[in-house]
């Protein structure tokens, strides 16, 4: 009886010991590219204690180059939003030529590399430029100043919240929206109370990526920003500058904060996929 | 949001007509924004980049120092993206089919190289693999950090989740009638996994190493930290493109700007194809 | 090959899917396995394929205990539901799979598998689409080319799962035919499983008919429509009606009065027949009720008939009345049953 289940091979299995192996081989290979980098994060945060820890979050540069993050992000992040919202309904709910190259666009920031998202705008505003000579001696600093990181954030964002709605609009179609303007609704109330209850969670789900990308690009926001402390640096330059002059536990500690982010991003991502299915993730980057 | 009346007395014959309102509204609001933030300034790189003509732009690109850094952002990108192809397959496949204590959070953990900031990244990679770091240390003499090796360490980081993520879905897929059927017929578990399920996923594998080879040319936070950094040997193009920024040599940031832009282009439309190919013969991917 | 299941009993979780089933085909025939979702039969297909293990019990192919054997080396072909093409590879491809990947020593040179795929793809009709792939074909088609790449290895049996199931049903019936025809030309030992009953008489040499994990009945198509041996087979196929009745004296009693219906042993159960097996009487011995609807299928009248029951709700039978018999809705009809069969113990 037990005999069968013994010799028994399931066609569609690997054995346990392949299995096993297959387990073991992964896991180690995630402990080193994964798992340790990220335990190291903290541990060198707190290698002097809580206090040291403390102090080098509450250190004037610091703090600045944590408000400026934040400042970016509001800015950035609800622009992108906004955007991501308009594409998708030109997108998703319309027919019309071009579209795929459109879709091709927008995804075009992704394969850009950061520093090459900062290069363009030091050569749209920089001093060789026939722009930024101009907005200067009208008294408008671009590059070396916050206006130029928001716009190299915006530029290595743009995508995030557009390629997740994209998909999950276009699999909505348009009957949910027809329904609604048959029944007299306006064409913002249909938006209002149909299209944006049906898209909340994919929406939340691309501006959470959105939101940790523009906290933590380092490529495009270090070449347009100049550092200067306390006034163009945000976490992520903090970072190197704090590490290359070897101020390991304020560097780790400010890096610490950065890789929470990145820790509750993933919680909160998994969560709503978990709850919301993959349906809530369209495309995964 | 009516603006679609506006749109389509315009004249705009390139759109299906429909009753949902906000066309010509949404897709306006789409292109100015995507143009201003996007498509102006990299125009403008490729402006600038013709204005230094073929000879300027060859002089440049041919000087040894550019080629040494294409070469080395190319080389380790390939490498890396290749390590990742094996890894990140036998990932997905155990995230897929197998079931033990932790799958759920090392599912989630994927996604860490999206969501950690990559100068975080960066500087715990280059701490971990350093000489006396706690895997650095255990390979000594053997040096990883400062050497290229080390940057295809950085770069595994960064794309192991294209790999994973492109190809994980598709496993999901598969149809276990598949697999008893390749059994039926013969063929032992070997043979099942190598002739009949890895090839239908081919197409996915190489979507997942195009992006992961893709997003490693230009990947720059994660890896300035950990290469070293040497002129003709771990120093990589999106490095030189800042330091001849600093130098104020814009000609040569933007020369190799170009032929990086170009070729992630080239890379965009590999991709487009492969998945263009994929769906024509076996549906849809 | 002939196929003989001994004892068998699957459990899953506790769950016997399958309760000691023993069954024997015979070389050349051709088998259904009949009955309706979670009886047991697809399980017991993949056992005999060795696709799954039984909790206990044996299968033979032939007089060789094939119960410890892996799938590969039982030497079956196996047609899916859902036909399991490999859809990056060609219909060639598909159908030469089994061949290729044999090892050096069993397989056959290139030259002569590429002759074995186009024979099988003359035999499957499906010449000059060998370099097709699976996508790209209908599903007719598909299903043609899983059943000549399962033929490419010279199967000692041929199982088909719900051959017809994914299908319309007009390729249905062609297909159905078809298959009857190419078992008939190869002549291969073939299970098949179904739970379209019409498809198992049609096609079928026997039918085995399942329920809740046991064999319920075997036989012809004649065997189990006009002689079901349990109450399930009697219900399962064909249309039928069924009362509680008692039998004594030789007289069968419905609610204490006589039918005009006799029957030879004492019992109480239930009396089974089918629509048209009845005939229309003016006997007060008869079973008598309230039409409440009457509708027309395809040559023949169904009238439904509602029969009172001591204020219980009524007990609803079907019997089939000539065409242009005069049958009012709400009138009332007595009938009696010329061909029935009583189950004992269903009171």
């Amino acid at each position: 009886m037990s005999d069968n289940r013994r010799t028994f091979r399931s066609p569609a299995d690997e054995g346990f010991f392949t299995k096993l192996a297959l387990v073991a081989l992964s896991l180690v290979f995630l402990a080193f590219f994964l798992f340790m980098p990220l335990v190291s994060v903290f541990v060198h945060a707190f290698a002097d204690g809580w206090d040291a820890y403390y102090e080098a979050l509450i250190e004037p540069d610091a703090w600045a180059a944590i408000q400026l993050t934040l400042t970016v992000a509001v800015i950035a992040v609800p622009l992108n939003l906004v955007f991501g919202l308009c594409a998708a309904w030109a997108i998703a709910k319309f027919e019309f030529k071009g579209k795929a190259f459109l879709i091709t666009l927008i995804d075009l920031p992704f394969s850009i590399s950061p520093v090459i998202s900062g290069l363009v705008y030091v050569l749209l505003f920089g001093t060789g430029s026939l722009l930024g000579p101009w907005l200067k001696s009208h008294g408008v600093e671009i590059l070396f100043a916050v206006p130029g990181i928001v716009l190299a954030t915006i530029f290595v964002t743009f995508p995030f919240v557009a390629r997740e709605l994209i998909p999950l609009m276009q699999d909505q179609g348009t009957g949910d929206e027809e329904a609604a303007l048959s029944l007299g609704a306006s064409g913002w109330q249909t938006f209002w109370y149909v299209t944006l209850p049906n898209v909340k969670w994919g929406l939340l789900y691309g501006v959470l990526l959105c939101n940790a990308r523009a906290m933590g690009e380092f490529g495009a926001v270090s070449v347009v920003s100049g550092r200067i402390r306390g006034l163009t640096n945000t976490m992520p330059l903090h970072v190197e500058i704090l590490y290359n002059e070897y101020n390991m536990v304020a560097a780790f500690a400010v890096a610490s904060l950065l890789a929470l982010l990145a820790l509750v991003t993933l919680a909160l991502k998994t969560l709503l996929e978990l709850r919301f299915g993959a349906g809530a993730a369209g495309g995964r980057h | 949001m009516t603006a679609s009346a506006t749109a389509n007395t315009a004249g705009w014959r390139m759109k299906q007509p429909s009753i949902i309102p906000g066309f010509g509204l949404t897709l306006g609001f789409s292109l100015t924004y995507l143009s201003l933030i996007i498509l102006i300034p990299v125009a403008g790189l490729l402006w600038r980049s013709a204005e230094l003509g073929w000879s300027g732009f060859f002089a440049i690109l041919t000087d040894e120092r550019t080629l040494r850094a294409l070469y080395v952002s190319f080389g380790t990108a390939f490498l890396a993206a290749l390590v990742n192809v094996v890894f990140g397959t036998i990932l997905a496949w155990v995230l897929t089919r197998y079931r033990f204590p932790g799958r759920r959070l090392i599912d989630a953990m994927v996604d860490l190289p999206f969501a950690l900031p990559t100068a975080v990244a960066g500087i715990a990679f280059a701490a971990l693999y350093a000489p006396n770091g706690w895997v650095g240390s255990l390979f000594m003499p053997f040096r990883i950090a400062f050497t290229p090796l080390g940057i295809v360490i950085a770069l595994i980081f960064i794309g192991l989740p294209f790999v994973v993520r492109t190809v994980q879905p598709l496993m999901e897929e598969i149809d276990r009638e598949v697999e008893e059927a390749a059994a039926t017929l013969g063929a032992n578990r070997f043979q099942t996994i190598f002739k009949v399920l890895l090839p239908g996923l081919t197409p996915a594998v190489l979507t997942g190493f195009a992006l992961a080879f893709a997003r490693g040319v230009g990947e720059y936070g994660s890896v300035i930290f950990i290469a070293g950094n040497i002129p003709y040997v771990s120093e990589i193009a999106p490095l030189l493109i800042v330091i001849r920024l600093e130098e104020f040599n814009y000609a040569g940031a933007t020369a190799i700007a170009t032929i990086m832009l170009l070729i992630s282009f080239a890379m965009l439309l590999v991709i487009n194809l492969i998945q263009a190919w994929s769906r024509r013969r076996y549906g849809n991917v | 090959m002939e196929v003989t299941i001994n004892n068998i009993r699957k459990e899953f979780d506790k769950f016997a899917a399958l309760n000691d089933v023993s069954l024997k085909i015979a070389s050349g025939e051709l088998i259904a396995l009949l009955g309706p979702s979670g009886s047991g039969k697809t399980t017991l297909l993949r056992l005999i394929a060795g696709l799954d293990y039984p909790t206990a019990g044996q299968v033979f192919f032939g007089t060789e205990d094939a119960s410890h054997s892996s799938v590969q080396e039982r030497n079956v072909g196996f047609v899916f539901q859902h036909y399991a093409l490999f859809r990056h590879m060609t219909v060639a491809q598909n159908i030469g799979f089994g061949l290729k990947i044999r090892p050096s020593a069993t397989r056959p040179p290139k030259a002569e598998i590429r002759k074995r795929v186009s024979d099988l793809l003359d035999m499957v009709q499906l010449s000059g689409l060998e370099n097709r792939y699976p996508n790209q074909l209908s599903g007719g088609q598909r299903q043609r080319v899983a059943l000549a790449r399962a033929m490419a290895i010279e199967p000692r049996i041929l199982l088909l799962d719900e051959p017809f199931g994914a299908l319309d049903a007009k390729v249905r019936k062609e297909l159905r035919r078809w298959l009857r025809e190419f078992h008939d030309r190869t002549g291969h030992t073939t299970v098949f499983v179904t739970h379209d009953q019409e498809e198992a008489l049609e096609l079928a040499d026997r039918v085995v008919v399942m329920s809740q994990g046991k064999i319920e009945q075997v036989g012809s198509a004649d065997d189990v429509y006009d002689r079901p041996q349990s109450p399930f087979v009697f219900s399962f196929i064909g249309e039928s009606s069924h009362l509680p009745v008692d039998v004594r004296d030789g007289t069968v009693l419905f609610q204490g009065e006589p039918i005009g219906v006799s029957e030879g042993t004492n019992t109480v159960g239930d009396l089974f027949f089918r629509p048209e097996d009845v005939e229309l009487t003016d006997d007060p011995h008869a079973l008598f009720g309230k039409v409440t609807a009457c509708r027309r299928l395809a040559g023949t009248r169904i009238a439904e008939i509602d029969i009172a029951n001591n204020g219980h709700a009524p007990f609803h039978v079907e019997v089939e009345v000539p065409l242009h018999a005069p049958i009012e809705l709400g009138s009332e009809a007595r009938f009696r049953p010329t061909r029935w069969k009583i189950f004992p113990g269903q009171k």
